[in-house]
């Protein structure tokens, strides 16, 4: 039995917090500082702080697949569309507007998707899985684009905004704190619970999958069925998230479901920094704010994809883990 | 009996024979794209996600050397180089210093350049789309059409390209290093084949042909900057039917799924005729993942 000098193992007069007990210390603080933000920040960036959690969310989802699964979707839009155009339904078909009934109407329409997608492309692996969830979200798209008489075609749905209701307790009109202290309250449980299950046995075989594939099928896991319960997951946290976004700007639009919402899903990975799940909310918000304030400072025509597109190459060429990449292993532990 | 005389004479006999021709055009015109696209995936591994923005870009400066110098021809050519210059500057710059990573990587990257490009463009070049004229004007009678020869030239002009450059695989010098590559990198790195300039290589001729087939394609429906994504859709389709890597598959696979679509056009509008394509996808997905025209499933 090989045994280590004691105090390089237990430090010997200092006491050292845990990690659980710093990890939750700051997830308090994060939470404490998002809670009190909407009292303070004026309407406009109370609207676009809430959009960041909501653009988050949709990153943190496919966060699953890219990070922990090793698969690259570039068909998250269908995801998030479907759970945006489910909520629209619900809305518009069901009176009074229920919440509740929007959320429960968004995830199974993400669902659905999810199951079609998931089905199809976890036979192919790497490129062929992303270049095939890519085309499957355009089908989607194609037929929400031209099926006007149910999604209203390109002119999307418009509808208003249910009541916050729970049941017993509260019933009132959104207004933008309480829509930002909902949407937190979503996010922050979806990141919780995606944090559970990475880290339960079922993400292990994900991990595992990710770092070897044949060798996982040859353990005796049955990869497939994996497979296609992280892209069933992931894409009911995207639909989540579409059902927050059409909530909170009270339509859906079939530019939502095209390709460049996916697109900007995986730049929201890569910039944040893939496998760490709060990584994409915070490339999230570098890029919706660099975007602001580029076009702020050069006029709404300024192409800020061209330089925002740059820094992403730049960044999978020389810091392909991130900006919170070095933090990767804490994060999980 | 009756009936089944009705339903032949349901069957549009001279909409078929024009949707054939029309079909096999397009097709053309996306074999030469997914050829390019399979060539660069065959040798390099990398799916280029920028393909259709380099055929977007070729055809917008064959219309800058058009309307400077009035020649068709010219720009088909300058266009090509231009676009082969830029490809291989491209592969340099981005793709080069992520040899030996994870493929996943590449196609980040690629989808980076894709977006930069596009974006240019539309900076660039704004929202309205160029038109250009067809450089030959003359028609022949097909049915109660007046059918351009143009489009059948466009048929021939590809099939040409893909000719010649099936003889350049085959018989030049830097073809067999291609072949050599594509077969066993390592070994071909060995016997003394520079590798990393046949990489830039393929990638600038690629780029090339990607560019020859949106200056040919440019006087069809005119130029605009999102055009790229459209075409390298289905030439990633027709890529994954074909199989992939398979240069002889995908260009069967493009005129399959061409002619299917302009079939489908007969019945249904344009825009839900693309449906046929996902379909044709997904069931080659089903029964024959390795794509429909390997010969032994591998």
């Amino acid at each position: 039995m090989t045994t280590a000098p004691l105090d390089k193992v237990m430090p010997l007069g200092k006491t050292r917090l845990s990690h659980t007990a710093i990890f939750w210390i700051g997830f308090g603080a994060v939470m404490a500082v998002l809670i009190v933000a909407p009292l303070y920040l004026p309407e406009f960036w109370r609207r676009f702080l809430t959009e960041i959690l909501i653009w988050g969310l949709l990153a943190m989802s496919s966060d699953l697949l890219i990070g922990f699964t090793g698969m690259v979707s570039f068909g998250h839009s269908a995801f998030f569309g479907l759970g945006m155009y489910g909520a629209a339904g619900a809305l518009l078909a069901i009176s009074p507007p229920n919440l509740w009934l929007a959320i429960l109407f968004g995830l199974a329409g993400a669902a659905g998707a999810a199951l079609f997608v998931a089905y199809f492309s976890t036979r192919l692996r790497d490129i062929y899985f992303a270049i095939t969830t890519l085309i499957f979200s355009q089908i989607f798209y194609v037929i929400i684009f031209t099926w006007t008489s149910a999604t209203g075609g390109e002119n999307g749905l418009i509808f208003t905004r249910p009541h916050l209701y729970i049941p017993f307790i509260y019933d009132a009109r959104f207004n933008s704190t309480t829509m930002h202290w909902f949407v937190l309250a979503v996010v922050t449980a979806s990141y919780l619970i995606l944090r559970r299950v990475t880290q339960s046995p079922f993400g292990m075989v994900l991990q595992s999958i990710r770092e070897n594939e044949p060798r996982t099928r040859a353990i005796g896991y049955r990869v497939e069925r994996y497979k296609m319960m992280s892209v069933m997951l992931s894409g009911l946290f995207a639909g989540l998230a579409g059902v927050l976004y059409a909530v909170q700007n009270e339509f859906a639009a079939p530019n939502f479901v095209y390709f460049l919402t996916s697109g900007d899903t995986v730049i929201f990975n890569v910039i944040g920094g893939i496998g760490t799940l709060v990584g994409p909310i915070v490339g999230a918000g570098f890029f919706q704010l660099a975007r602001e304030l580029l076009s702020r400072f050069f006029g709404d025509q300024f192409p800020y994809l061209i330089p925002l597109g740059i820094v992403f190459i730049v960044m999978i060429i020389f810091l392909p883990q991130g900006l919170l990449g070095f933090a990767r292993r804490w994060l999980n532990r | 009996m009756d009936a089944v005389g009705h339903f032949f004479q349901a069957i549009p006999i001279d909409l078929i024979i024009i949707q054939t021709i029309n079909g096999i055009v397009t097709g053309m015109i996306l074999a030469l794209i997914a050829s390019g696209l399979t060539l660069i995936f065959g040798i390099l591994d990398v799916v280029n996600f920028a393909h259709g923005e380099l055929f977007m870009l070729g055809a917008y400066v064959g219309v800058i050397i058009i309307t400077a110098t009035g020649s068709f021809w010219l720009a088909l050519i300058g266009s090509a180089l231009v676009l082969a210059i830029l490809g291989a500057a491209l592969q340099i710059v981005t793709l080069r210093p992520l040899i030996g990573r994870d493929p996943l990587n590449t196609i980040l990257a690629t989808f980076g350049v894709s977006l930069v490009l596009q974006n240019y463009a539309l900076w660039q070049f704004g929202p309205v789309s160029r038109k250009i004229s067809e450089p030959m004007s003359s028609h022949f009678t097909l049915f109660y059409l007046e059918y351009p020869w143009y489009r059948i030239v466009i048929a021939l002009l590809s099939a040409a390209i893909i000719g010649g450059f099936w003889l350049f695989l085959k018989y030049s010098r830097f073809g067999v290093w291609i072949r050599a590559t594509a077969q066993d990198r390592v070994m071909a790195q060995a016997m003394g084949i520079p590798v990393p300039l046949v990489y830039t290589g393929v990638f600038a001729i690629g780029a090339a042909m990607a560019a020859a087939s949106g200056v040919l394609f440019a006087p069809l429906t005119g130029v605009d900057a999102s055009m790229g994504l459209d075409w390298v859709l289905k030439a990633f389709i027709v890529v994954v039917v074909g199989g992939m890597g398979n240069l002889g598959g995908s260009i069967a696979a493009a005129i399959f799924i061409s002619l299917l679509e302009s079939y489908a056009a007969i019945w249904l509008d344009p825009s839900q005729a693309v449906i046929v394509s996902f379909v044709v996808l997904i069931l080659t997905l089903l029964f024959r993942p390795t794509g429909l025209f390997v010969s032994t499933p591998r």
